[in-house]
Formats: C-alpha cells, sequence, structure tokens
C-alpha cells in the first residue's frame, strides 16, 4: 500500500522554485493503479516518490507503512522501479550476469544463485540469450530482463514508469502482459491509455495536480476527453 | 543497429583459463602486462600479442571480436606509431604497437573467460579486510562492472550522436558531435545512478 499524504514537490528552476507536484494525496491499494496525464505533468516524478528517487519538499510519503523520506532503504527493498530505457537499468554485461547481481544481496551462495539465475531467465523466455550481451538484446527483451531483474529482488511492489514506451507493438504487449500477469501491487506511468484501462484504478495528472482519481475506466474518458479540442 | 563491443563480455567456455578462478588469471595478466613493458625492443611484445591472439581465438573470441576490440584503438595507434616511426624509427614503432594491442588482447582473454559475478566475488574477497578502513568491497566491485559495462554504452552514444550529426549535415563538425556526445554520456550516468539507487545496490544491509 503507498500513501501519499499531502505531498508537493519543488526543485530549483532557472527563474526561482519549479513545482513539479502540489498538494497529491492519495492512498493506493488496489491491484492495478494507472497514472496518466500529458509530458512534464508530474507522473514521473509521483512514480518516484515511491521510492526515494526524488523526495519529497512537503507531505509525507508512506509505503508499506514505511516513511519514504525516513527508511529509504528499506522501502527500496519494498519497492522495484522499471525504467522508461531499460539500457540505463541493466548494468552488467550480460543477462545472467545482470540477474545474478539483483541476487546477491539474498543469495550468497554462487552455485544457487546460477541456479536461480537460470531460473528467472526460463520464466522470463529469455534462457537463451543467458550470455548474450545486454546490448545485443533486443528492446523487448531488454525491458524483459529489466523487469526480471527487479522481481529477482522480490519486492511487494513494482512501480513501472513507461516501461513500454520505447517498444514494438509486440514487445509492448509481451511486456504488458509480464507486469499484469504480477502477483505484486502495480502502479503503472503510461500513455497507453488501453493498457490504463485495465488497471483497477487511474489517477490523471496534469500541471503537477491529481486532477482525476477513480476507475480506471472513468479515469481514461475524463482524460481523453480533457485532451480532445 | 550499431554493433557492440565486446570488451568485458563473458564467452562461456571449459578451457583451462574458464576454470580457472579470476586471481591467477590478473596476476598473469600483471605479470605479462610488466615483462612486456619492460622488456627493450620489440621481440617480445610482438611475440606476446601473437600469443595472445592464439589464446583469444582457443577460448572462443571470434576473428571478428577481436577485430571489433582492437577497432576504436586505430586512430591513437596510427597517431602514436606514425610518432615513433617519425621520432625513433621502425622498431620502437613496432614495440609501441605490439605492446599496445598485445595488452588489450589479453585484457580481453581475462574478462572473456571470466563470469563477471566471479570477478565480483573476487574483488569483494580480495577487498574484505579493507571494511575496517571504511571501504565498501561491494560498492568497489559494482563499479569496476559499471566500468567495463560502460564501454559499449559511450561508443553507442558516439555513434548514435555522429549519426544524428550527419543527418542534420554536420558529419564532420566535432561540435555538432562531441558536445551532445558528452551530455547524453552524462545523463546516461545520472539515469545509471537512478537505476542503481532504485535497485538498493548500494543501501546498507537494512534487514
Amino acid at each position: 500500500m503507498i500513501e501519499f499524504v499531502d505531498v508537493d514537490v519543488r526543485v530549483p528552476g532557472p527563474v526561482g522554485e519549479l513545482t513539479l507536484l502540489t498538494g497529491v494525496s492519495a492512498k493506493l491499494t488496489e491491484q492495478r493503479i494507472a497514472v496518466i496525464g500529458g509530458n512534464g505533468g508530474g507522473k514521473s516524478t509521483l512514480a518516484r516518490l515511491t521510492n526515494g528517487l526524488i523526495g519529497a519538499s512537503s507531505g509525507s510519503v508512506i509505503v508499506e507503512g514505511l516513511n519514504v523520506a525516513e527508511e529509504a532503504p528499506k522501502v527500496r527493498r519494498k519497492v522495484g522501479f522499471v525504467f522508461t530505457n531499460p539500457l540505463s537499468q541493466l548494468v552488467m554485461p550480460t543477462a545472467a550476469e545482470d540477474i545474478a547481481l539483483s541476487l546477491r544481496r539474498t543469495i550468497k551462495d554462487k552455485k544457487a544463485r546460477s541456479a536461480r539465475t537460470s531460473e528467472i531467465l526460463e520464466e522470463f523466455g529469455l534462457g537463451h540469450r543467458a550470455d548474450t550481451s545486454v546490448h545485443a538484446l533486443s528492446g523487448g527483451q531488454q525491458q524483459l530482463l529489466a523487469l526480471a531483474g527487479v522481481l529477482a529482488c522480490d519486492p511487494a511492489i513494482v512501480v513501472a514508469d513507461e516501461p513500454t514506451t520505447l517498444l514494438d507493438l509486440r514487445n509492448s504487449r509481451a511486456v504488458a502482459e509480464r507486469l499484469f500477469s504480477l502477483e505484486q501491487q502495480l502502479v503503472l506511468v503510461t500513455h497507453d491509455l488501453d493498457l490504463a484501462g485495465r488497471c483497477d484504478r487511474a489517477l490523471v495528472i496534469e500541471s503537477g495536480r491529481v486532477i482525476f482519481d477513480g476507475a480506471a475506466t472513468e479515469a481514461v474518458d475524463f482524460y481523453r476527453a480533457s485532451v480532445s479540442p | 543497429m550499431r554493433r557492440s563491443l565486446p570488451i568485458g563480455l563473458h564467452i562461456p567456455g571449459d578451457t583451462v583459463l574458464h576454470r580457472l578462478s579470476p586471481g591467477p588469471k590478473l596476476s598473469a595478466l600483471m605479470v605479462l602486462s610488466i615483462a612486456i613493458v619492460a622488456s627493450p625492443g620489440p621481440i617480445v611484445p610482438v611475440i606476446a600479442f601473437v600469443l595472445a591472439v592464439i589464446v583469444a581465438r582457443w577460448v572462443g573470441i571470434s576473428r571478428r571480436a577481436l577485430i571489433d576490440t582492437l577497432r576504436p584503438l586505430a586512430l591513437v595507434m596510427a597517431v602514436a606509431v606514425s610518432y615513433q616511426l617519425w621520432a625513433q624509427g621502425w622498431p620502437k614503432a613496432v614495440e609501441v604497437l605490439a605492446t599496445v594491442l598485445g595488452l588489450v588482447v589479453a585484457a580481453s582473454i581475462v574478462t572473456a573467460t571470466t563470469a563477471m559475478d566471479e570477478m565480483l566475488d573476487a574483488i569483494v574477497r580480495w577487498l574484505g579486510p579493507f571494511r575496517r578502513f571504511g571501504v565498501n568491497p561491494d560498492v568497489v566491485a559494482l563499479t569496476f562492472s559499471l566500468m567495463l559495462t560502460s564501454i559499449p554504452t559511450v561508443f553507442t552514444i558516439f555513434g548514435e550522436t555522429r549519426d544524428a550529426a550527419v543527418a542534420r549535415g554536420m558529419g564532420r563538425s566535432p561540435r555538432a558531435t562531441l558536445s551532445p556526445a558528452a551530455v547524453r554520456v552524462v545523463a546516461h550516468a545520472y539515469s545509471t545512478g537512478d537505476a542503481l539507487h532504485a535497485r538498493g545496490i548500494t543501501d546498507p544491509e537494512c534487514d
């Protein structure tokens, strides 16, 4: 469960302070929550608040009962974050080594770690690419690998910031299906309104404010109407 | 799609070098480096280079991968060898060329036969005693792996930026290539930092 309590995010701008989010309050308890809205509206900032990648200037963010500002390392164990560009997330030379990096903290034995790495890659259909350079994988495979690396840490919540934006239709669907099959709570920042519509709840964010919060299908209709000429 | 460089890429195999732990391999690389650099004349570097290429092929590094590994050095080596040729004659030029290429191929053999996970374990083990002085072996090991992983990324960014400059009719302008590429490399570093932060990899133990 994620709770935003009257959250403001302000950062230094070229002229004075720039407000990225203001007055955000929401308690996210549903299994799948979408965050939609225009570019620069504050969606990614909201996502980044959930594991301390960015801090609230005022108000508080509570994740699974932990205050992010005070217990960020513990929160990060509970929140897996999937970035838009998987290549900035894949930090080891090969697919298997990147998964192994995620497992290093929890599985100390090398053989056990190697075996679990193989299992995870197989689960994600990447078993045959285990020793392939992460740069040689397709965009879809890179994003699946990034997701696999996140899930290897066994998070309670997965936050995905536009995970399908850079992908073609086939890969986009593959990543989306994987995300929607997760047992974990999913917070999905997306421009894909079809995906957003499949969630249990959606927040529409514009100009740093939550302008709609409700059932996903209603939120998508509201957003479509708000951008219609 | 731009080909990525094989530097740092582990090539699975079952040779003696693959089975050897990272310690002896890195020690051998260090001894070889000192021997090549310390020996006068071109004979030892040339022999070392030829042997390194033979061993590289034996452990599974393809001819294409070797060329891809050495190609980025072409410009620098052309300048260095030309200078040595002019200043000190061909033996010195051959010595410099064989020394650099031999060491790069030898280093590639170590990375090709060593899984990064093993390398990380080894570095963490070696640096363990320095924990008492505030050194975090896991962070040092991760930094090492990031360095290797970033090399192809940086080359890719420079290639993409050059392509973009060419597409805008500014292919030969260093300003149109170097500045944007440098900015993109820094941006990539920031996003990698964010990703590491998000994965909690550098966080202290908190269970």
